[in-house]
């Protein structure tokens, strides 16, 4: 992959871009808008790129920028469950919905999100793996289980990888030019994914943008996946007579009598 | 070497699969079971989804008791007469089990239903297997034969039910009742936990019905293979959860496993044939009984609702 001529014509595209009215402006472009799923396909990895425009008349600032680039995957209800401990067996007694969840998300910056704003902004902006997961319209949670239901859920798609902290998952390349590597593994679900840029300084959101990608399957995997919910019946025949025909083939193969 | 799993969404070495399946494969061949009860756990442990594990586990286990089916029947020890009516009454009794299957799904307790059921019907069935073999092999040891003759006249209670039928090839003489039931109870378990029952159909002809176990296995075989043809159909209609690419890679190493698998029955004798067969379904009911009993090192879980996003 030659990145470097990537960005050459990223960078070209923007330098054409119109003045925002704002003091600074953000534009960001993806190495590629799509991802295509093969046979040997094992997960892949884009890169976010982007410039921060500075208006001629700003003046320079005190605190340097910062950037934080948030990745959503195709969002899903998602049940999470607790173990409890019944007489001698432990089994699932509690269970709580977390309806319109990511189910990938990657949070990258370029330090650490604690360094870049206040806990509060962070909360506001929906900044960081705990504020992003979160529903839109998700008000004021006074329930406390919800929180470690929330923990469990984050940690659990941390372990299968889907969820990811990035505290130096942004670099700046210049002072204003910067790039963000966005890893997909190879579970991350097929679907449409949203990319959120916001450029702060001083702990203060300055600038915006939003991009997207999509993961999709092709070749035969489409075909194969598209086929089995078109025409479930004669999806159904193929596999049983491949079965049976293979069974009929092993039992004529390996045949001595 | 990956492949990745359309189906399934995820990328898996082909290598782990093949050897997986030929390994159950062999199992398959060895006993007469169809497997799905070792392979079905195993590919969810490999993060395959459930429901497409067990779908797909249907396929492959319908194509590996071809094999033995074709097998048994070239020597003649598969009785249809006797394979019919497991046939008929498993059909009735997986139509009991889905309804049930929904329901528990619905009170949300399906997971807990299906471990408890693993853990006492494995360490059950394991537990009395692995006595009665080790019994017989005493008597073996102290120069007595391994069994009791059967004699004409003495049979259990349930033999002798009304509709009484003759069946030759298992040299057996015998009430339709207790079989059906036995068939009924068999689909009803294998629609719930996804696997073919023939764990519990072996041991129950053998025991219940002493019929030769050599006509037993290739019985078994037929019975699944007709069972799990139909549920790999439904599942396709049903959920569109087979992967056929799975399917493929489960088969290639299940049907090779189960020619070594039945080669190496033919020179095993019905002693440790029983034991074995009784210290694995063991094994099984306690890796679940672990799971039940010992504190999760995680004790939170996430699945995605098959309902409204």
């Amino acid at each position: 992959m030659n990145r470097a001529g990537r960005l050459f014509a990223v960078l070209a595209l923007l330098a054409g871009s119109a003045w925002s009215a704002q003091a600074e402006s953000l534009i960001a472009a993806m190495s590629s808008h799509q991802i295509l799923i093969t046979s040997n396909y094992t997960g892949s990895q884009l890169t976010v790129f982007g410039v921060v425009e500075r208006d001629g008349r700003t003046v320079a600032r005190a605190d340097p920028y910062d950037i934080v680039v948030t990745a959503r995957g195709p969002r899903r209800m998602l049940l999470v469950r607790e173990k409890e401990r019944l007489g001698p067996i432990w089994i699932n007694r509690t269970q709580r919905r977390f309806p319109d969840s990511s189910l990938f998300l990657t949070v990258a910056s370029n330090r650490p999100l604690s360094e870049i704003m206040s806990p509060e902004t962070a909360l506001r902006e929906r900044i960081g793996l705990e504020n992003a997961q979160k529903m839109k319209d998700a008000g004021l949670d006074l329930d406390l289980t919800t929180s470690r239901f929330q923990a469990g859920l984050i940690r659990i798609l941390e372990e299968r990888g889907l969820y990811l902290a990035e505290e130096r998952g942004v670099t700046f390349l210049s002072s204003t030019v910067f790039s963000a590597p966005i890893n997909v593994p190879a579970t991350a679900p097929t679907g449409s994914y949203e990319i959120d840029i916001v450029l702060y300084a001083g702990g203060v959101p300055l600038a915006r943008q939003t991009t997207n990608f999509e993961v999709v399957k092709s070749g035969m995997e489409q075909r194969l996946a598209s086929g089995a919910h078109e025409w479930p019946l004669i999806y159904g025949l193929v596999t049983v007579l491949m079965a049976l025909l293979l069974g009929w083939l092993a039992s004529v193969v390996f045949r001595r009598d | 070497m990956q492949i990745y799993l359309p189906i399934a969404e995820l990328p898996i070495s082909i290598l782990t699969v093949l050897g997986l399946s030929g390994a159950v494969g062999f199992i398959s061949g060895l006993f007469g079971v169809g497997g799905g009860f070792l392979l079905t756990p195993l590919l969810i442990f490999l993060d395959i989804p459930p429901a497409v594990a067990v779908a797909t586990v249907a396929a492959q286990v319908a194509g590996s008791s071809t094999t033995g089916v074709l097998t048994y029947w070239r020597r003649r020890a598969l009785d249809f007469k006797l394979g019919g009516i497991l046939v008929a009454g498993g059909i009735l009794g997986t139509v009991i089990g889905v309804l049930f299957f929904n329901s528990m799904r619905r009170l949300g307790q399906l997971e807990l239903v299906i471990t408890l059921s693993y853990v006492t019907l494995f360490t059950i069935i394991g537990g009395l297997m692995l006595t009665d073999a080790l019994r017989a092999m005493l008597r073996v040891r102290a120069g007595k034969p391994a069994r009791r003759k059967r004699q004409a006249g003495t049979h259990p209670w349930w033999m002798g039910l009304p509709w009484r039928m003759r069946f030759p090839h298992s040299q057996l003489y015998c009430s339709v009742i207790p079989i059906a039931t036995l068939a009924i109870v068999i689909g009803f378990i294998g629609a719930v936990l996804g696997v073919g029952g023939g764990f519990i159909l072996v041991p129950a002809l053998i025991y219940f019905f002493r019929i030769p176990p050599a006509v037993v296995v290739g019985t078994s075989l037929f019975q699944i293979l007709m069972t799990m043809t139909g549920a790999t159909l439904l599942h396709a209609m049903t959920n569109q959860s087979v992967d056929l690419v799975l399917a493929i890679l489960l088969l290639l190493g299940g049907v090779i496993g189960a020619q070594f698998g039945g080669r190496a029955a033919r020179n095993l004798n019905v002693e440790s044939f029983r034991l074995l067969l009784a210290l694995l379904i063991l094994s099984v009911g306690l890796r679940f009984a672990i799971e039940l009993f010992i504190p999760p090192s995680e004790p939170f879980s996430v699945v995605t609702s098959e309902g409204p996003r």
